[in-house]
This record gives structure tokens, C-alpha cells and sequence, in this order.
């Protein structure tokens, strides 16, 4: 198993408790293509964060390629973001003031990599998803696609054990869903990437293999969806 | 493969130089407050030494130890004598003085006789006439851009010479030749030009020395007519010797030979230059406690100005923070990062304020004429310096840590 999450809980605690996840139990298999769906408010964001590293748990385990990722101080953290995750946000976040190969290359910086070989590194991933001509250019000045693949091509190039996808195609209209999911898939199959997504639209997770649905904080059905007709719009559809 | 703490090579340098070019807004922004706090510091102690230097030419070549007496009417009865009595100076005190108050180094006469004019061919200038020994020069140093100054032998043999000053050089001889040689006449009588003292010295004893035209007193006393009195006394202190203490002894020798009330302070008057240096050094010290105090305040001012753009800055680069902890900076390569960008920013802006005050005090210095100073010299511009880099150091603890507990998550919350 490269995750396994055992009777994870979560409370926030702003003011007034706020019991987030209430035992979550999970395992996912290296090379598997799972999405977390879940309506908002149901605790997905948080099973992504705590997932991700970003985040704390309360009580339970949390074991990422045989390693227990519990009580670890910021640097440890740090650490075992950049070397085993992904992150792919629904908003991009790439960095403004840098390029595309800038920020395609940032976590090779922070791994400690001399600037000629990260650019070198950078490019070949940039080119791998048709963004060689992009690469000069400033977030701004890319579509909502472009940015997306950029986005994805920094969370790969520190070949990491798992991608983790927040609602990597929110802030997309549907065509363009289409095509990051496409390459989504196409990553998982040839490059055997584990990748989790997490969304709420059913026609995103019907693109994964497997569907985790998760409602008020708990697990609830797990559907196995190799064929890909989970949704209730058919199949090959993104709804929007 | 883990980068060291506040690692510092070219790619660190390439990756603060990037955040600090491609955002110019706010790099000016807090370059700013650093830039105007140093350069009004250095500016304004560089104002407050050209204020002295431009002060001190006034006291350019004045014995600081010296004391001159002069006869006033006196205040108070005494022997017989009534209040209100006019007495003179007279040659024999300096005798006198010499005998009976052997800590004084030089005592020399000086006859003063004022609203003169002075004239050659057709040009006219007013001025004013002394009479002195040539040891004179003991007091007030002359500064000679031509010729020499009176000596023994002009005193002895009553010579028709004279020393003038910078005014009058300038409107006898308008096209700046040297005039030595030539003759001018004062009042009635025409002397013959032997020097021209362009000393700046204000402290002048019978007027600034620029509008004066200086005599052998022996050709004085017989223009005037003056017998034995002297209208003045200058002495001067030996070395290590402290005025203000013979102050009294002098008071008192004079004070008897003429019958004086030894307690009428008013009828001798007794001007300290010791005094007087020290009010200037006072004063001096006091403005420059202004000047540093007001420069440090602004200096502060500029500190906390900057520590408040910085939190602002921080505020701005959340997401940009929250990117970077997500992709696996560790708190520290944050630290380092806001810390190194803080570092350039404040040598960039710091030197610029240091350069830029150089500059506008060199103006000044050269509108400001010859002699006056107002260049700070390198020590000063590194104090300062590092006195910014002090205050900037602190400034940043509070966005810094701000920065450094930015989360990941938050970087994903502030959309």
C-alpha cells in the first residue's frame, strides 16, 4: 500500500469544535487513479490536506510509502512534500512574477539543484505537454488550460510519489476539462503515477478508476469505476 | 541534497533579485523609506558641519585664549572719585600687566579710530583705521594674500605703511592687482599699501578686520594725537594657561592704577575669547545632539514606515508563501528569502541615500565657497549604515515571522 489512512479524525476548533473527519480509513494501491468526491462542507478538503502533508491530524494513523506522517515539525514536512507530493490546485497557483519554466522549476530549488539543470529538467517536462513556445512567457499571460498543464508539470518534475489534484479543473470550462483530465489519465496509464483528485462534480471523478465518496466525514461507498459510467450523464462527460 | 541554513550562491542571489525586479512597485516602495531615512541623517549632519565650519570662520585665526580690555566709565564711587568718571588705557598697564601677571604670554596695545575713508585715484571705500604693534599678529593671525604684515622696524620708525583688508583691497584695487607698493589714502594722510590680509575672522577687535585698515601704532598715536592712553589691551594666555582664572588678578592690577572700585565689574571691560569658544563649542554640541536626534528619529520613522510596507508586502505574498511551503520550502528558506530580499534591498537603497546626500553636500560645499566643510567623511556614512542595517533587521522580525507562519493551506484559502 503506498497510503494508508487508519481512523483518521480531524476537529477545527474556532471558536466553537468543529469535528471535521470522524474516522477515516483508507488505503491506496501504488499506480491507482482515485478521486474523493464529496459535497462541500463533507471533510474533503481536508482529508486532501492532511493527505498532502499540509495539514495536521488529531488522532489515528497516516502511513505514506511505509513512512508514519504524524507530529512532523515544518522542515520534516517541508521535506516529505518535496520529495513524495504533488499539488495541483484548482486555482493554479502558480507563481505571478515568474515564468512558466520558473515556476516549473521551483521545486527542484528548494531540493537544492543548480539553475542549469532544473531549467534543463523544466523544459523537457514543458515540452512533454506542448508548452516548450510557452515557456517564457508569465502566468498571466497563458490560458486557463495552459496554466493547469504548467501547474501539473511543476508538481511532477520532483518525480513525486503521489499527485494530489484539488478540483484541478474548477476553474476550467468544460473543453478544456476535457483536455486536463485526458492528460490526467494519460499520465496515470503510461507514467503509472498514483494520482488522487478531489472534486465534487461526478463527471471529473467518472475520469478516475476509482470513486470515493465521503459524506459528513466518514467514508461512505467506495465504487469501482474501471469502465468509466458512474455518471448519471453518461459516460465520457464532464458535466459543468 | 538538502540546501545548508541561509545558503547564499548564485541561484539565491538570481531567485531575491527576481522577486525584488519583477515586483518594482513595492520594492521602490520599501526602498523608499530606507533610502529618504538615510539620506536626511547624513544630510542633516552634513548641514550642521557646514553651519560650524561657515560659524568657525568667524573665529578663524583668533587666539582662543585670549582676553581683551577696554576702558568704560565707571559705576561706582571710589577714593573720593564720583560714578560716571571717563578714564583711559594707558601704555603703562601693559607694562604692568606684563610684570605683575607672568602667566600672560603677550600683551600689545591696540588704537582704534573708526568711520574713516579710504581712497586711491577714483575709487572710495569706508573703513575703519587700528593701530598695533607687530606682535599683533599673536592675536589675530593674519592671513596674507599679498605681501607682509607690519614688523618692528614699521612700529619704530613710524613708517607711513599699512596692511588692508580684503573689502578695501577689492574696491581700491578692482581689477585684483597686487597693490603693494602703491599708495591709498586714509583721512588725510597717504600710506603706502605693504599687504593684504584676507583673514575671515568676525572676532575683530575695532571691526571685521575685511573693512579695516591696519597701521604701526606709533603713526596712530601721533594721527590721534593720543599720548599715553591705548584704546584697547590685547593679551594672551601662555599655554595651558586658563583666561577665566586671570580674569580677576587683570580686573585688579588695572583696577588699582587707575582707582577703580575693585567691584565695578563695569569700568573695565573684559571681553574672554576663552568664554566665547566655549559658548560656540556648547552650542555646537547642542545642535549636533538636535541634528542626530532628529536624524535617528527619522531614521526610526523610516524603520517602521518599512516594517509596516513589509507586513503589507507579506500580506500580499500569502499565496506566493503558501505556494512555495506547498512545493517544500521549509519555514527557513522563507525566513532567508523575506531576510536576503530585506538585506539588498536596504544595501541598494542605503547606498543610494548615501550617494545622494554626498552629491547635494558637495553642491553645497562648492556654492558655499572655499573653507567651509560640509562633506561627512566615510566614517560617518558607514555608521549610519550600519545603524540602518540595525534598524531594518529589527524592522523585519515582525513580518518575517508573519511570513514564516503562513501556512501551505493558506495559499489555497485566500482566493
Amino acid at each position: 500500500m503506498l497510503i494508508e489512512l487508519h481512523n483518521i479524525h480531524k476537529t477545527y476548533d474556532n471558536g466553537q469544535p468543529l469535528h471535521v473527519l470522524k474516522g477515516i480509513d483508507l488505503g491506496i494501491e501504488q499506480g491507482e487513479f482515485v478521486s474523493i468526491m464529496g459535497a462541500s462542507g463533507s471533510g474533503k478538503s481536508t482529508l486532501l490536506n492532511i493527505l498532502g502533508i499540509l495539514d495536521n491530524y488529531d488522532e489515528g494513523e497516516y502511513w505514506l510509502d511505509g513512512k508514519l506522517i504524524k507530529n512532523l515539525s515544518e522542515k520534516e514536512a517541508a521535506h516529505y512534500r518535496n520529495q513524495m507530493i504533488g499539488f495541483v490546485f484548482q486555482s493554479f497557483n502558480l507563481i505571478n512574477f515568474k515564468t512558466a519554466v520558473e515556476n516549473v522549476e521551483l521545486p527542484l530549488y528548494y531540493q537544492g539543484f543548480g539553475r542549469k539543470k532544473r531549467n534543463e529538467l523544466a523544459m523537457r517536462y514543458l515540452e512533454h505537454f506542448g508548452l516548450a513556445e510557452w515557456a517564457t512567457h508569465y502566468p498571466n499571460e497563458l490560458s486557463g488550460g495552459q496554466k493547469q498543464r504548467v501547474a501539473i508539470a511543476r508538481a511532477l518534475i520532483t518525480n513525486p510519489r503521489i499527485l494530489l489534484a484539488d478540483e484541478p479543473t474548477g476553474a476550467l470550462d468544460s473543453k478544456t476539462s476535457v483536455e486536463v483530465m485526458n492528460l490526467l489519465t494519460d499520465l496515470n496509464r503510461t507514467e503509472k503515477v498514483t494520482i488522487i483528485v478531489v472534486t465534487h462534480e461526478s463527471g471529473v471523478a467518472n475520469c478516475t478508476d476509482k470513486i470515493i465518496h465521503i459524506k459528513d466525514g466518514i467514508i461512505g461507498e467506495t465504487t469501482m469505476n474501471e469502465q468509466h459510467k458512474a455518471s448519471v450523464f453518461g459516460t465520457s462527460t464532464i458535466m459543468k | 541534497m538538502r540546501r545548508k541554513i541561509l545558503r547564499f550562491d548564485i541561484d539565491t542571489y538570481r531567485e531575491i533579485t527576481d522577486a525584488l525586479v519583477r515586483n518594482k512597485r513595492r520594492s521602490l516602495l520599501t526602498g523608499f523609506g530606507i533610502f529618504w531615512g538615510l539620506f536626511m541623517l547624513l544630510f542633516l549632519i552634513g548641514g550642521g558641519k557646514g553651519v560650524k565650519s561657515l560659524l568657525m570662520r568667524n573665529f578663524e585665526g583668533f587666539a582662543s585664549n585670549s582676553i581683551v580690555i577696554a576702558a568704560n566709565e565707571t559705576t561706582k564711587p571710589y577714593k573720593g572719585f564720583k560714578e560716571g568718571r571717563s578714564w583711559n588705557l594707558q601704555y603703562t598697564d601693559i607694562e604692568r600687566l606684563k610684570v605683575l601677571v607672568p602667566e600672560l604670554e603677550v600683551v600689545t596695545p591696540e588704537l582704534p579710530e573708526w568711520g574713516l575713508s579710504a581712497t586711491r585715484d577714483e575709487y572710495n571705500v569706508s573703513c575703519h583705521a587700528k593701530g598695533v604693534r607687530a606682535d599683533y599678529v599673536k592675536v589675530e593671525t593674519p592671513s596674507m594674500k599679498f605681501g607682509r604684515f607690519l614688523n618692528e622696524v614699521d612700529v619704530q620708525q613710524k613708517r607711513k605703511v599699512c596692511v588692508i583688508g580684503e573689502r578695501i583691497w577689492q574696491s581700491l584695487f578692482p581689477d585684483g592687482d597686487d597693490p603693494c607698493g602703491q599708495f591709498i589714502r586714509v583721512g588725510s594722510v597717504y600710506y603706502q599699501v605693504i599687504g593684504v590680509d584676507v583673514s575671515t575672522s568676525n572676532i575683530n577687535i575695532g571691526g571685521s578686520s575685511a573693512e579695516s585698515v591696519t597701521l604701526p601704532i606709533t603713526v596712530m598715536r601721533d594721527l590721534l594725537n593720543s599720548g599715553e592712553s591705548v584704546g584697547m589691551i590685547c593679551a594672551i594666555g601662555r599655554e595651558g594657561v586658563n583666561m577665566s582664572d586671570l580674569e580677576g588678578k587683570i580686573r585688579q592690577v588695572i583696577a588699582r592704577q587707575h582707582y577703580i572700585d575693585p567691584k565695578d565689574e563695569e569700568a573695565i571691560m573684559v571681553l574672554n575669547m576663552e568664554v566665547m569658544f566655549r559658548i560656540m563649542d556648547n552650542l555646537f554640541r547642542g545642535v549636533n545632539f538636535l541634528i542626530w536626534m532628529v536624524g535617528i528619529g527619522t531614521l526610526l520613522a523610516g524603520a517602521i514606515g518599512v516594517s509596516n510596507i513589509m507586513l503589507v508586502v507579506v500580506r500580499e505574498r500569502t499565496v506566493e508563501i503558501g505556494i512555495r511551503r506547498a512545493i517544500g520550502a521549509t519555514p527557513r528558506d522563507i525566513l532567508s528569502q523575506i531576510v536576503l530580499e530585506g538585506v539588498a534591498l536596504t544595501i541598494v537603497a542605503g547606498s543610494s541615500g548615501i550617494v545622494f546626500s554626498v552629491l547635494l553636500l558637495q553642491l553645497l560645499e562648492v556654492i558655499a565657497q572655499h573653507k567651509t566643510i560640509f562633506q561627512i567623511d566615510f566614517g560617518t556614512a558607514m555608521a549610519a549604515l550600519l545603524l540602518l542595517g540595525l534598524l531594518g533587521l529589527l524592522a523585519g522580525i515582525a513580518p518575517a515571522r508573519r511570513a514564516m507562519n503562513i501556512k501551505p493551506v493558506d495559499a489555497m484559502r485566500d482566493e
